[in-house]
């Protein structure tokens, strides 16, 4: 006997908002789990009108897309919510940001554009940059170079289901050296492979390749996220967005 | 620097431990003050991981009382996985809260909650961490002052050689006092060192310095006497009562994790203390007498909270929450202001009663009723006279009954095994009562999936309670009656597979009831398990009876005594007993009379419905009952979400 929930279903989604925001600092070790948490509860704490799934234990539209690894920080997660009702999103925003603790900070709110695809769709590669304290400019340079000239470099993987071997380099579309006497800083773009290659993952890898071992655990921050296009570089995924809203103002302006 | 943030040098060894989450702070409605702007700086510490700690709701009162106060700080500690406990030592990094991450040795205060005596390895671990000597009498002046409270501080001698005081009682106001002493002693240049704060803590209503009193034993092995060795100490210590709940609207702002925590929800205390008189009961008996918030202050702390967290669902919190004198208006006028916005209301905590189920549909109104739970806590009647929870097995089965044909498909029966007089016989009708909850409820709801869980622990007499002189039964008594339990249960292939059977084995109830029982020479058996290795006892991966009783063996033989004289063994009413001389306002008479109506199936009534039975605590403290109704109803509000 299938039941359903008394009273009428939930109001529908009549609004897609996009996100982007920050995780920065201690903040860097909550995990994906923990951050949609905090989300959930500071979109409750502003009064942004969620629409929610129907049934007996409503969910808020909330979706996710590749979330930065524990214990790294990101100046560009990606999040969609869909409201029940319409909002300016920058009025959104600001209370979204006002609600979350220190440490996440919301940087831009854009609404979807029907037919305009997916931000999943959007987003293959990563920019990551790490701090290595303890480790010499040089060194990494060396280190960067020596991996950088092999087509392949397999390192061992901790999965759910055990360990299992990843090709770090096929994964790395560019990677540079940096940074200061004392702190070297390593730039590197990541493509979005499954199984996932992580910043650590790619740490083993020089360690593997040319036995680089920092002191202490290196810092890791993911500055962007987005399609890697032809030149390289990695594109904005809420481009697409922002330029449509841009016409649709345009042809408002218009009338 | 006293007060210097340790977080840089924490920050590299959180990349290398499990969920690094729990030690960063930084939850929503965390304060962090600045320590030169205030006198006494409070470290509150609960002894279990964040995940547990977190939610405690006497840790989060104290924490906003203390904060509120202009010349005072606190911040929060718990205790840290063996991983990272490791990192800490190697790097000569100390315990530290995790606030703005301060060594704990900074501050002037550490006070400590005991829910559980389980965590006493876990305040040695912490202590030896902060790099404080572990014995109270090593420490100096520059150390903080350790104070036990929470409900094992009924009992704290089993670490008396560990902390400077116990506080027994509600702690709301006497953090006050004990700030106050502190502030004008430090402001006087400490005068008399430590020893002389110490006095003048111990003259603080509520507060237990337990070095200030000689313990000595008899040839028999039990205590001869406890002997206050000042003369201005008093010789027994009674427990602080805080009155008008509705005064004291803590916590204002709960804290909101970021990480996982035990209860996913914010919490309203809608009233404190109980006198349905169950005797196994520790906390129904010290917590005395019941003390109602009004529905109008219930209703704004709701409010207010919800505001404040973004929380999704709230539990109406007490010891017997459907006991509160207006608790239908509540639960309908709250699942009125709330319907429709994704608010979840529940009840813990719920006796065997149809009104029960009544509350549970009301606010429950239009969302999933997945499962409830009560708690007989004795599998026959007979039992259920002697520990005083009397419900007849007819109103049982009906009570289940209605919760079935009311939609809810899972009920979940909570029982203990090891109770005083307990035969076999007793725990096989748990089974019994099983199998006609499953068929009535099959029979009323017309469906086949609906489940019962039983739930099952081990009994453990504590202090405070007529059950104080029982003998505990053994380990293997208790696994012998779940094992025959568990054998009938499955016997019945009808119906067994509708009922589920969860329960502990009976060792760490053993080690439990060695420390609720226990005397100062106990002490010495904390410290050798500790020393071992022993750290989160709480936990089963964690937890090692056999370290427990080698250390009991060696430590306990010196003074001819041993584990089983503390647990299994039957004390006599001319016993001292270990807790004598604190005073949680209950008649000693009172008790023994008490646990000889057990003994003979005889129920007692509650006070609030029946005449005073002079169990001592109302005139002991100059305390009295606070109930409503008050004739209030909540105001309309504007609400969250909706």
């Amino acid at each position: 006997m299938a039941r359903a929930p008394e009273g009428p279903p939930p109001p529908p989604t009549v609004q897609k908002l996009r996100l982007r925001y920050a995780k920065r600092g201690p903040l860097r070790f909550a995990s994906h789990r923990d951050l949609a948490r905090a989300l959930e509860r500071a979109l409750r704490r502003a009064r942004v009108p969620m629409a929610f799934s129907a049934g007996f234990t409503p969910h808020p539209k909330i979706s996710y897309v590749g979330a930065a690894p524990t214990g790294a920080a990101s100046e560009a997660e990606y999040v969609e919510i869909g409201l029940a009702e319409r909002r300016d999103p920058e009025a959104v925003r600001a209370a979204l940001d006002a609600s979350l603790p220190p440490g996440i900070a919301v940087l831009e709110a854009v609404e979807a554009v029907e037919g305009a695809g997916s931000l999943a769709d959007r987003i293959d590669a990563s920019t990551w940059r790490l701090e290595l304290p303890g480790i010499e400019p040089a060194e990494l340079a060396e280190a960067v170079a020596a991996f950088l000239q092999r087509d392949e470099v397999t390192v061992a993987k901790r999965t759910k289901n055990g360990l299992r071997d990843v090709d770090a380099r096929g994964a790395v579309a560019s990677a540079s050296a940096g940074g200061t006497a004392g702190c070297a800083i390593l730039t590197m773009v990541v493509r979005q492979v499954t199984p996932a290659v992580r910043p650590d993952d790619v740490l083993a890898a020089l360690a593997a390749v040319a036995d680089l071992r920092p002191p202490s655990p290196p810092r890791a921050v993911r500055e962007a996220q987005g399609r890697l296009d032809d030149s390289g570089s990695v594109a904005d995924p809420l481009g697409p967005d922002r330029g449509a809203r841009t016409r649709c103002q345009g042809e408002h302006a218009a009338v | 620097m006293n007060g210097a943030s340790l977080y840089p040098r924490l920050e590299p060894l959180l990349a290398q431990v499990q969920k690094p989450i729990q030690y960063i702070g930084g939850e929503l409605n965390a304060q962090v003050k600045a320590w030169d702007d205030v006198a006494v700086h409070w470290a509150l510490m609960y002894p279990d991981a964040y995940e547990v700690g977190l939610p405690n709701q006497g840790l989060m009162i104290l924490y906003e009382v203390l904060n509120e106060r202009p010349d005072a700080l606190a911040e929060r500690s718990y205790a840290v996985w063996p991983d990272l406990a490791a990192l800490l030592r190697e790097h000569g990094v100390g315990q530290f809260t995790v606030d703005a991450h301060r060594a704990v040795a900074d501050f002037d205060v550490l006070g400590v909650s005991f829910a559980t005596e389980l965590g006493y390895t876990n305040l040695l671990e912490a202590l030896d961490l902060a790099g404080l000597p572990l014995h109270a009498h090593q420490r100096d002046e520059t150390h903080p002052v350790v104070i036990a409270g929470g409900h094992a501080a009924f009992n704290p001698e089993p670490i008396a050689d560990f902390v400077d005081a116990a506080v027994l009682g509600d702690g709301e106001q006497v953090v006050g006092d004990v700030t106050d002493v502190v502030k004008a002693w430090k402001a006087q240049g400490r005068p008399g060192g430590r020893v002389e704060l110490l006095a003048r803590l111990a003259r603080v209503d509520g507060v237990y310095v337990p070095r200030f009193y000689a313990v000595s034993y008899g040839a028999d092995g039990a205590i001869a006497a406890v002997t206050p060795i000042r003369s201005d100490v008093p010789a027994r210590v009674g427990k602080r009562t805080v009155l008008d709940l509705d005064e004291w609207p803590y916590p204002k702002t709960p804290l909101v994790p970021l990480a996982e925590s035990v209860h996913e929800r914010m919490s309203v205390e809608i009233f404190r203390g109980c006198t349905r008189g169950c005797r196994f009961c520790q906390a129904g008996m010290i917590t005395r007498p019941v003390r109602e918030r009004t529905i109008t202050g219930i209703g704004s702390m709701v409010d207010q909270g919800l505001r404040a967290t973004g929380y999704e669902e709230v539990g109406l919190l007490s010891l017997s929450s459907a006991d509160h004198s207006e608790i239908g208006q509540i639960a309908k006028e709250l699942a009125d202001r709330y319907e429709g916005t994704n608010t979840g209301l529940s009840l813990p905590s719920t006796r065997v009663d149809a009104f029960n189920v009544t509350l549970a549909d009301e606010l429950s109104r239009g969302g999933r009723r997945s499962g409830l739970t009560f708690a007989p806590e004795g599998g026959s009647e007979r039992i259920r006279r002697v520990i005083n929870k009397t419900v007849s097995k007819d109103d049982l089965v009906r009570t289940v009954t209605t919760a079935y044909a009311g939609g809810w498909q899972q009920v979940k029966l909570y029982f203990m095994c090891g109770l005083p007089t307990e035969t076999d016989e007793d725990v096989l009708e748990i089974a019994d009562l099983a199998v006609e909850v499953i068929r009535a409820g099959r029979e009323a709801s017309g469906r086949k999936d609906i489940r019962c869980t039983v739930s099952i622990g081990g009994f453990v007499p504590k202090p405070h309670t007529p059950f104080q002189w029982a003998g505990q039964a053994s380990a293997e008594t208790i696994d012998a009656r779940l094992r025959l339990l568990r054998q009938k249960i499955n016997a019945d292939k009808r119906v067994g597979r509708s009922i589920g059977m969860r329960y502990h084995d009976g060792q760490p109830g053993i080690v439990e009831g060695l420390l609720s029982r226990g005397d100062r020479r106990v002490g010495r058996v904390i410290e050798r398990v500790w020393r071992e290795g022993g750290r989160f006892d709480g936990w089963s991966e964690h937890f090692s009876y056999a370290r427990w009783t080698t250390a009991a063996a060696r430590e306990l033989a010196p003074f001819g005594v041993d584990l089983d004289w503390f647990t299994t063994r039957e004390r006599t009413q001319d016993e001292v007993l270990p807790w004598d001389h604190l005073d949680s306002g209950l008649d000693k008479e009172w008790l023994w009379d008490d646990w000889q109506d057990a003994l003979s199936e005889e129920e007692v009534a509650d006070c609030r419905w029946t005449p005073c039975y002079d169990c001592g605590v109302c005139p002991t403290n100059g305390t009295e009952i606070q109930i409503g109704p008050t004739g209030r109803s909540l105001l309309p509000l504007t609400v969250v979400g909706r």
